[in-house]
């Protein structure tokens, strides 16, 4: 499916979907909704990989921020390598996915969100020491009130939600 | 075997692990890696209240959800059957810097005396937990992603804005940790 007959049938969800990192092409293949059990089989192990090499601990992000350690920076530099050659073998070699079906990647458009929310959010994962992921995990090792956080950050995804047309974009 | 894994991982073991999930997911279902979005279909899942912005089929994007269920029960998993036995090194200039805001306890990921369910009610807590927790919800949703969605899966695919975005992730971590954060600590 072209983003073309995309925004010819739903133009405002293509849109509204657009914005997000979330994927706008949906598969064709329709399968039981079990099929998403490998997702949290994903999940599960990238949790793992979180805890274990503390990137949910608040500590590692002060650290990060104050250039007192090197850790999040080699972490988040060495998954870009390894993403950006996973990324560049699949287009080189047009690897399919399991079910026989092309890959397809979304360039993103820029827009001054990016920047405005951009640095919120940087506001709130120095204070929180947490981005988005790391909430859930941090929940799972029974940090049972950082509930409480992650509750507020679906609010304010939630607000950015119903203020989004008066907004700067 | 079980005594290495429990010790903390290196980096350059765990940044290629977060590396793969980006051809991992595309791969096994043509999934973009991102987490912040998860907090949109719970949205839209639960409290649509007819914005646009929450209306569309959620149950398409439902592996999402998937993901981060996962994700919490990989740390459930991590801290009970891999808990690392040893205690948590910390930058000794951090160390001291928080002992003057009278956090000591420097065990486990989350500094116990700073997010308590008890503390959740006082000026600080409330900052730090419920402030705290907005700004990342609204931020990552206005900036259209996360350290996964823009730094890890944008960067990997050498999008600019996603560049852009990760700068000002930055920007704003270097300001808090560093300028506001101390005063919201000595509250």
């Amino acid at each position: 499916m072209t983003k073309e007959t995309l925004n010819n049938t739903e133009p405002q969800e293509y849109q509204d979907r657009s914005l997000n990192t979330i994927c706008t092409n949906e598969s064709r293949l329709s399968h039981p909704w079990w099929y998403n059990f490998k997702y949290l089989l994903v999940g599960i192990a990238f949790g793992i990989v979180f805890v274990k090499a503390e990137i949910v601990s608040w500590f590692r992000i002060q650290e990060m921020f104050k250039m007192q350690s090197f850790h999040m920076y080699g972490i988040i530099g060495s998954a870009i390598a390894v993403g950006a050659l996973s990324i560049f073998l699949i287009k080189k070699f047009n690897i399919k996915t399991i079910y026989g079906e092309e890959v397809e990647f979304h360039p993103k458009t820029f827009n001054k969100g990016q920047i405005y929310g951009g640095f919120i959010f940087g506001l709130g994962w120095a204070i929180t020491g947490a981005c988005p992921g790391p909430l859930f995990a941090q929940i799972g090792t029974g940090a049972s009130v950082i509930a409480v956080t992650l509750l507020s950050a679906i609010a304010g995804t939630w607000v950015y939600g119903l203020w989004r047309e008066k907004l700067p974009h | 075997m079980i005594e290495i894994i429990s010790k903390p991982w290196p980096w350059y073991i765990a940044g290629p692990l977060i590396g793969l999930t980006v051809p991992i997911l595309l791969l096994i279902g043509n999934k973009t890696f991102g987490i912040s979005s998860s907090l949109r279909h719970i949205c839209a899942a639960c409290i649509p209240a007819n914005i646009s912005f929450f209306k569309y089929d959620w149950k398409k994007e439902i592996w999402n959800l998937f993901f981060v269920a996962g994700i919490l029960l990989g740390g459930y998993v991590s801290i009970n059957l891999l808990a690392n036995p040893d205690p948590v090194v910390i930058h000794p200039n951090l160390a001291s810097e928080l002992k003057t805001y009278g956090i000591t306890n420097l065990n486990g990921l989350v500094p116990l005396e700073l997010f308590n369910w008890t503390t959740l009610f006082s000026l600080k807590g409330f900052i730090m937990m419920v402030v705290g927790g907005f700004m990342v919800g609204f931020g990552t949703r206005y900036a259209g992603g996360c350290t996964s969605g823009h730094a890890i899966s944008g960067l990997s695919n050498f999008q600019l804005p996603s560049l852009i975005a990760t700068c000002c992730f930055m920007a704003g971590g270097f300001l808090m940790a560093n300028i506001i954060l101390p005063y919201i600590l000595a509250l």
